[in-house]
């Protein structure tokens, strides 16, 4: 039998030709290999294959860096398999930033074989299209709304082929029109000082309340809020899917509207949008005419519970009694490592009860487009979660990121659950609403 | 997809999903938690059932096709190395509780389960499976059996083999047998304690009966930090002797200290020392009590600089995790980690620690040491880059005269991590030519065709000649 030697590793070869391919090699070589990643992988739970986990995800990076394997399309496959949930930095005691590698790797890949990208034409007219203007983005939700229009949806759907029906399941819901955000609000008590929200990108159509929340929660603890109309989106999106060059000049717009609008802090009510933000920094580096802009930006970026929690704010003084059970964001949790304040914020709602819920550091399976890249384990994730809230049975899901709350929204609705998923400010806002005993 | 005639095989024994072939999933299988070692299988199957292990083992054994079972690849001594020309036979998938009896304290289980899972499993009825390797949180349950596997706490409550009561292991030849059983006694061989630690060698074990056992009513930690490794032996040595009965008794220098603060597993540990010493006790209140003022005695005559304790569970989970994560935080410290496992009588780690130290000094390699105080089970941990060839071969000649240190001094070539590939060529350092062929005869009793997991634990014969065994007495293990 042939024997196996200790081998040296190759350096990097072939592909690395950039400063961004670079990163992420090196960012590699941090994995140990110690394994502790493993049970913690969304894919490798339901897998059980090694490559469908971080640790292998990692190995398979390094190795195309080293030329060992091609840019080939099990490669881009299985990159494209991971949520980038980032579960698995929370708990790499070596620090990967398993985020930002996976970033850079999918936009190295993808230009090197621009055919592949899961998701196809619905992920290249949704980011390439719809997320980069506003009007398109409003435009396309108004044809949605048409569309969930009761006797519309149920002439129409029966016509769709099978597999399109199983995926509209998924479709957002979108609420009747609401009068636009406007763009100041002003503080209610005593002026504290200035803060940007983010309008979002689709928040303000598919989850105004949402939006509207987290203006009246800040206005009612004194600050005055201005919500810029540009830009349209915050890149999180791009920048996840590999597409890095769109999400840097989205970062831009971003950064230049939070400079004028004269705010002092970003509130971020998407826990997605926040954590791209926070790493502009990273996003922007080589960009010597934006890095510094960038650095300080992302420093001045806050979660809006995170920020309430931080700055202080008033507990409401009337009760809501409801059951809740809040569901960590990935991207709250793993990538800004905010778990706390959403709770303490929930906590703090006299006749609330803030009930245990298993598994909430595993992703829903929502985790930006991947229900459009991957909606057969998008929609395994999902129905897990659903499966456990069936038991639970809470009044309300709270969790901090629109993707989630869509998400989690179509799972309960499909089973016909009684709970219903909003933002914890959402819980807030209601109990400074609720009327007096 | 070309599938080879082996795969089209495997495709009609598995689902679809259930046989990896493609070149990019073949690789990231090429090593476990020791990575020097490499090798391609041919495929990788992912059984569901024992049923398909079973029909996957009696193909590939008729016809001569190596079998490396693999759980969660955490292993460091390559014990999941895949064979050449062969299969991974992955058991991640089977990872079912079967059945938990609290009244009798055992589980039964699928051997893909992680070795956390249980005990998080069976805690709201006041259990835990005690065996804790650091890597638990992720190794699994069949590979922990098949290294016998020990952790901080396999000072007081013992490896693994003292924790399995029974398998369903299958045999070369594709049957399906258990040995022991759900129960404490059983007659005939006990060919549990024979099977437990075989690295995969002799079948697969894809059921246990495991003993799980009560959590003790009062736990508390205590955490001593000294200005030298050197004083925190010395207390130890003083607390072994004294009769305090610790649960576990683990040291950390000042390089581990460093990486693992560094990390999200920060646990607090003080910086700026030489070392830190975590002694674990546990039993009752009063027990606890009386045994925390004689280890706190000791440490004070021993130099302690520094000590404090922990009661609250959420307090002393993070001491712990700090110190289970240290193998991975050492990845802050260089690409690569080699880490070795060698064990030494406790009178002597002192002596010892000192020649790993030198021997690592005069390869210009980055040392760093944590480590089971209480059984003398030491870790000595090499930092290096793989992509420097003439480092690679610093690290081994160096873990090789770390091993002949250990071994010199009446110590063992493991503890916990195995022999694998890493030390079998090293068996002759510690067994005569005969020792090992009454194991050979063991394992071809099980697997003559050597299926399972062949070229490792024990030396091929031109290995042994190049090591040559001993040729007095052999030491004990």
């Amino acid at each position: 039998m042939a024997e196996i030697a200790a081998l040296p590793r190759p350096g990097p070869a072939g592909p690395i030709d950039s400063p961004d391919a670079l990163l992420a090699y090196e960012r590699s070589l941090d994995c140990v290999h110690c394994g502790l990643c493993l049970p913690k992988c969304p894919t490798y739970l339901l897998t059980g294959r090694e490559p469908s986990s971080p640790r292998g995800r990692i190995y398979l990076m390094r190795s195309w860096a080293e030329g060992r394997i091609a840019a080939s399309e099990r490669l881009s496959a299985e990159l494209d398999f991971c949520l980038v949930c980032r579960a698995c930095e929370t708990v790499c005691p070596a620090g990967v930033r398993f985020g930002e590698m996976m970033e850079h790797a999918r936009d190295e890949i993808g230009r090197a074989r621009p055919d592949r990208a899961a998701g196809g034409f619905p992920r290249r007219f949704l980011l390439h299209f719809l997320l980069p203007s506003r009007s398109r983005m409003r435009r396309a939700l108004a044809l949605l709304r048409l569309y969930s229009f009761p006797p519309l949806r149920a002439l129409l759907r029966p016509l769709l082929p099978k597999e399109l029906r199983r995926r509209e399941a998924l479709l957002p819901r979108v609420p009747a029109r609401l009068a636009r955000l406007p763009e100041l609000t002003p503080a209610q008590v005593g002026r504290r000082g200035r803060v940007a929200i983010l309008r979002g990108c689709v928040t303000e159509s598919l989850l105004p309340e949402t939006t509207r929340a987290t203006a009246a929660v800040l206005a009612r603890n004194g600050w005055e809020v201005v919500a810029p109309e540009e830009p349209p989106c915050c890149g999180a999106l791009h920048a996840h899917f590999g597409e890095i060059e769109r999400a840097q000049a989205l970062a831009k717009a971003t950064i230049a509207a939070y400079e004028a609008s004269g705010a002092e802090t970003m509130v971020v009510d998407s826990a997605g949008c926040g954590s791209v933000m926070k790493e502009y920094g990273a996003l922007l580096a080589r960009d010597p005419a934006w890095k510094g802009r960038a650095v300080y930006f992302a420093s001045r970026v806050r979660d809006v519970c995170e920020f309430l929690v931080e700055r202080g704010f008033e507990p409401p003084a009337r009760e809501l009694r409801a059951r809740v059970a809040y569901a960590d964001a990935c991207h709250l949790l793993h990538a800004q490592r905010v778990s706390s304040p959403p709770r303490e914020v929930l906590r703090s709602i006299p006749g609330l009860t803030l009930v245990p819920l298993p598994e909430t550091e595993l992703c829903c399976g929502a985790a930006g487009i991947y229900t459009i890249t991957n909606p057969e384990t998008s929609r395994a994730l999902l129905d897990r979660k659903v499966e456990i809230l069936r038991k639970v049975r809470p009044d309300y899901l709270a969790n901090g990121n629109p993707g989630c709350l869509l998400h989690y929204a179509a799972g309960l609705r499909g089973e016909g659950l009684p709970t219903n998923a909003v933002h914890p400010v959402e819980l807030l806002a209601k109990a400074y609403e609720a009327p007096g005993r | 997809m070309t599938a080879s005639p082996l795969v089209r095989d495997l495709l009609r024994m598995l689902e679809p999903d259930g046989v990896l072939c493609e070149p990019e999933d073949l690789l990231v299988y090429e090593c476990d938690g020791l990575a020097l070692f490499r090798a391609t299988p041919e495929a990788v199957v992912l059984p569901r059932s024992t049923e398909q292990v079973a029909g996957v083992v009696r193909f590939c054994a008729a016809r001569g096709v190596p079998i490396v079972a693999r759980g969660a690849g955490t292993g460091l001594s390559g014990g999941a190395t895949p064979a050449p020309g062969g299969i991974v036979l992955e058991l991640a998938r089977m990872n079912r509780i079967l059945d938990v009896d609290a009244e009798d304290r055992t589980a039964h289980v699928e051997t893909g389960l992680v070795n956390a899972d249980l005990s998080a499993a069976v805690r709201s009825k006041g259990l835990f499976y005690a065996p804790d390797p650091s890597s638990q949180f992720a190794s699994t349950i069949g590979g922990n059996v098949a290294e016998n596997s020990g952790g901080p706490h396999g000072f007081k409550y013992g490896q693994t083999v003292r924790h399995v009561l029974g398998l369903t292991v299958v045999l070369n030849d594709g049957s399906v047998a258990r040995i022991g059983g759900p129960n404490a006694e059983n007659p005939g061989y006990d060919l549990v304690g024979v099977f437990v630690g075989s690295e995969g060698t002799f079948g697969i074990a894809t059921e246990a009966w495991l003993r799980l056992t009560p959590i003790p009513p009062f736990v508390e930690t205590l955490l001593f930090s000294f200005r030298s490794l050197l004083d925190g032996c010395r207390a130890v040595s003083e607390m072994v002797a004294a009769g305090v009965e610790a649960a576990a008794l683990e040291m950390l220098d000042d390089r581990t200290i460093a990486a693992i603060e560094a990390s999200v597993y920060a646990a607090g540990y003080p910086k700026e020392v030489g070392a830190v010493l975590l002694v674990e006790l546990d039993g009752t209140r009063e027990e606890v009590e009386a045994q925390a003022r004689e280890a706190r005695s000791i440490a004070k005559r021993c130099g302690a600089l520094a000590t404090s304790e922990a009661v609250e569970e959420a307090e002393r989970a993070r001491l712990w995790k700090g110190r289970k994560s240290a193998f991975g935080a050492m990845g802050r410290i260089a690409p690569d980690l080699y880490v070795q496992d060698a064990v030494v009588p406790r009178s002597r780690i002192a002596e010892v620690l000192a020649k790993i130290g030198a021997i690592a000094d005069r390869h210009r390699l980055r040392l760093a040491n944590v480590f089971h105080a209480g059984d003398g089970n030491l870790h000595p941990n090499l930092s290096y880059d793989a992509r420097d060839a003439d480092e690679v071969r610093r690290v081994l000649q160096a873990g090789e005269e770390m091993l002949r240190a250990c071994v010199e001094a009446g110590g063992s070539l493991s503890g916990e991590h195995g022999i694998g590939l890493e030390k079998r060529d090293f068996m002759g350092l510690l067994f005569t030519e005969a020792d090992l062929e009454a194991m050979g005869r063991v394992r071809r009793a099980f697997d003559p065709q050597g299926v399972f997991n062949p070229g490792k634990v024990l030396p091929l014969r031109a290995c042994r000649e190049r090591v040559p065994a001993p040729a007095e007495e052999p030491v004990a293990p």
